[in-house]
């Protein structure tokens, strides 16, 4: 498995956002994490991705513990992640924001000697490009529709070649052409990166994703494939009892 | 969907080195806004040719008063890195400057070491040690520190370093440390005046550049986005907190070869020289001229020194009042600083891979 979380659970003072809620992903897997809201879906994401740490539980990923990693480690590590309000940096040019993304790695001697600079130029491009952005490389992002800044958020997190994305609403805020686009962007990755999405637009989910875990007020409600999860009779329930 | 979808195929081969070229092409009007930037060099330049001629056009008295603020610039440029660079506050920028200066001073009362070759190095490595131990200190934490941690933190530092130098007897106490023997180069001796200034004008060309050769790399990119947004490039793998100390250590550096200079030049350092209230000139210098710019540093020192100079002159009852409110207005209207009236936003973020597209050009347009 590419990724296991087990009995993680996060508790904000008096409130438990997590109560045991677990997560397995496989290798070029779509998994859609969904639940009503305040089930836990985003704290989930940010126990996974290290920006919270949770108060009990294990994270492993690519058969190591990461429980204790940082950020910056499970990023080195092979992890991105795309938040879910939009943090491209609104000042630099989009090429910049991809370049930015795309260097994390290089030593500081590269960096200061800008040894990388030529070499990434092509992958910058190529990311731009696949997310149709190529025609304003040299805009400031902030010049950006919301959409296209969502877009410009997903090639900056694919663009160090990750083994998993955790995407958190990509299409928050998008029209349903926009939707639809993001669907298409997405699906050329599978070859080599797994996807965890968190998402409302259930349609968006189900044309995407492999399988899904459903969470609800914390806990793990159902995990399977769409159609195992589609016919699940206790996830039609909490659906209904909130439409 | 098949159209679109079309799309997304035809850009899959441009991963294996394809149409990139194409695609830069597309890029037209912003091609077009890169190629009208080009405001910068133009000050630049101008300061430049300003700041050669000033000692020939200047009374002497006004030459040593000019050395002095080329030396003050030297300094806003290391609190310009930290902060408007790298979005680090530092309120304590003096104590890097002040304890250089008096690491010199001390060298040269108790040691007679005055060799420009000795001295100048000896007053960076101090600065550059304050910095690193500092900045270890608030930067290197579990955790990121927020800017309030880290401004308290350097203000801190500085206002401890003052009320040490005032107790302190072997410091000089209140007075400071009078008198310095002068710098020397062999058996010449540097003393106010013009030669001073050509001196200490080098020494901040040099740095200059350095800076803008560090600014404008891909490090510059990375710091970049530590001001804009440090989480961020947390996530994308950066060791955000190392770029921060090593950053802060150079500015660190750089205040402490501007704090030997000035010691030399002043021929005294005082416990204000490390404190609180040298740290928010700096500061000031900084805003005033419009930070992350590293001419708009320069410039702005300058015109604070400047202003300040001729109001004391001509209104010495009230100039620090209109000073303030000058200052305030400023700050107030113009918060990126004087700069901004003739540099554009984008221009003054810079773009970091507009040189390449320009080199790809020339490549695709060569035979």
């Amino acid at each position: 498995m590419l990724l296991e979380a087990a009995g993680i659970k996060k508790v904000f003072g008096k409130l438990t956002a997590l109560d045991g809620a677990a997560l397995t992903v496989g290798e070029n897997e779509f998994h859609g994490l969904i639940g009503p809201n305040g089930s836990g879906k985003s704290t989930l994401m940010k126990c996974i991705a290290g920006a919270e740490v949770p108060t009990q539980g294990k994270v492993s990923f690519v058969n190591t513990d990461i429980t204790a990693f940082t950020p910056t480690e499970r990023a080195r590590a092979g992890m991105s992640l795309k938040f879910q309000i939009t943090s491209v940096l609104p000042t630099l040019t989009l090429y910049d924001n991809i370049l930015l993304a795309l260097q994390a790695q290089s030593s500081l001697f590269d960096l200061v000697f800008s040894r990388t600079r030529g070499a990434l130029h092509d992958q910058v491009m190529t990311m731009l490009t696949l997310f149709r952005l190529a025609d304003r490389a040299f805009d400031a992002a902030a010049a950006l529709s919301h959409g296209q800044q969502q877009w410009l958020e997903i090639a900056m997190a694919l663009a160090g070649k990750p083994k998993l994305l955790l995407l958190d609403e990509p299409t928050g805020g998008m029209s349903l052409e926009e939707r639809r686009v993001t669907g298409e962007l997405l699906q050329p990755i599978k070859k080599h990166c797994s996807l965890v999405i968190v998402e409302h637009d259930l349609d968006f989910i189900r044309d995407i994703c492999d399988r899904l875990t459903v969470l609800d007020q914390g806990k793990v409600l159902a995990s399977g494939t769409v159609s195992e999860i589609q016919a699940n009779k206790s996830v039609q329930e909490i659906y209904l009892r909130r439409a | 969907m098949p159209k679109a979808m079309g799309a997304v195929k035809q850009a899959i081969p441009a991963e294996i080195g394809g149409d990139v070229d194409a695609a830069v092409a597309g890029g037209g009007t912003a091609a077009k806004a890169a190629a009208g930037r080009k405001v910068l060099p133009i000050v630049e330049g101008v300061v430049l040719v300003a700041a050669l001629l000033a000692p020939l056009v200047l009374q002497d008295y006004l030459t040593v008063f000019a050395t002095r603020v080329i030396i003050l610039a030297l300094f806003a440029l290391s609190f310009d890195l930290v902060w408007g660079y790298a979005g680090i506050m530092s309120f304590g920028q003096a104590l890097f400057f002040g304890s250089a200066g008096y690491g010199v001073a001390l060298l040269a009362r108790d040691l007679d070491i005055t060799n420009i070759f000795l001295v100048l190095p000896a007053g960076t490595l101090i600065g550059l040690t304050f910095a690193l131990l500092l900045g270890g200190f608030l930067l290197l934490g579990r955790h990121p520190s927020s800017v309030i941690f880290v401004s308290l933190g350097t203000l801190t530092g500085s206002y401890a370093a003052d009320r040490l130098a005032r107790g302190w007897y072997y410091l000089g106490g209140q007075n400071g440390i009078p008198s310095i023997a002068p710098m020397t180069l062999g058996g010449y001796e540097f003393s106010e005046g013009p030669a001073f200034y050509y001196l200490v004008l080098g020494i901040l060309i040099a740095v200059y550049l350095l800076c803008r050769f560090l600014v404008r790399s891909q490090f510059g990119l990375a710091l970049a986005g530590l001001r804009e947004n440090e989480q961020r490039i947390a996530f994308f793998g950066y060791k955000a907190q190392h770029l921060k100390a090593i950053i802060f250590a150079i500015g660190g550096a750089i205040a402490g070869l501007a704090g030997s200079l000035y010691a030399f030049h002043e021929g005294f350092v005082w416990p204000n020289m490390v404190g609180v209230v040298v740290s928010t000139q700096v500061v000031l210098y900084v805003l005033f001229g419009g930070s992350g710019t590293l001419i708009g540093a320069v410039i702005g020192t300058v015109i604070v020194e400047g202003v300040s100079f001729w109001l004391s002159d001509n209104y010495r009852d009230i100039w620090p009042i209109i000073l303030g409110l000058l200052l305030l207005l400023v700050i107030l209207f113009r918060p990126l600083g004087l700069i901004s009236f003739v540099l554009g936003e984008r221009e003054r973020v810079g773009s970091f891979g507009a040189r390449v597209k320009e080199n790809v050009k020339e490549k695709r347009n060569a035979p």
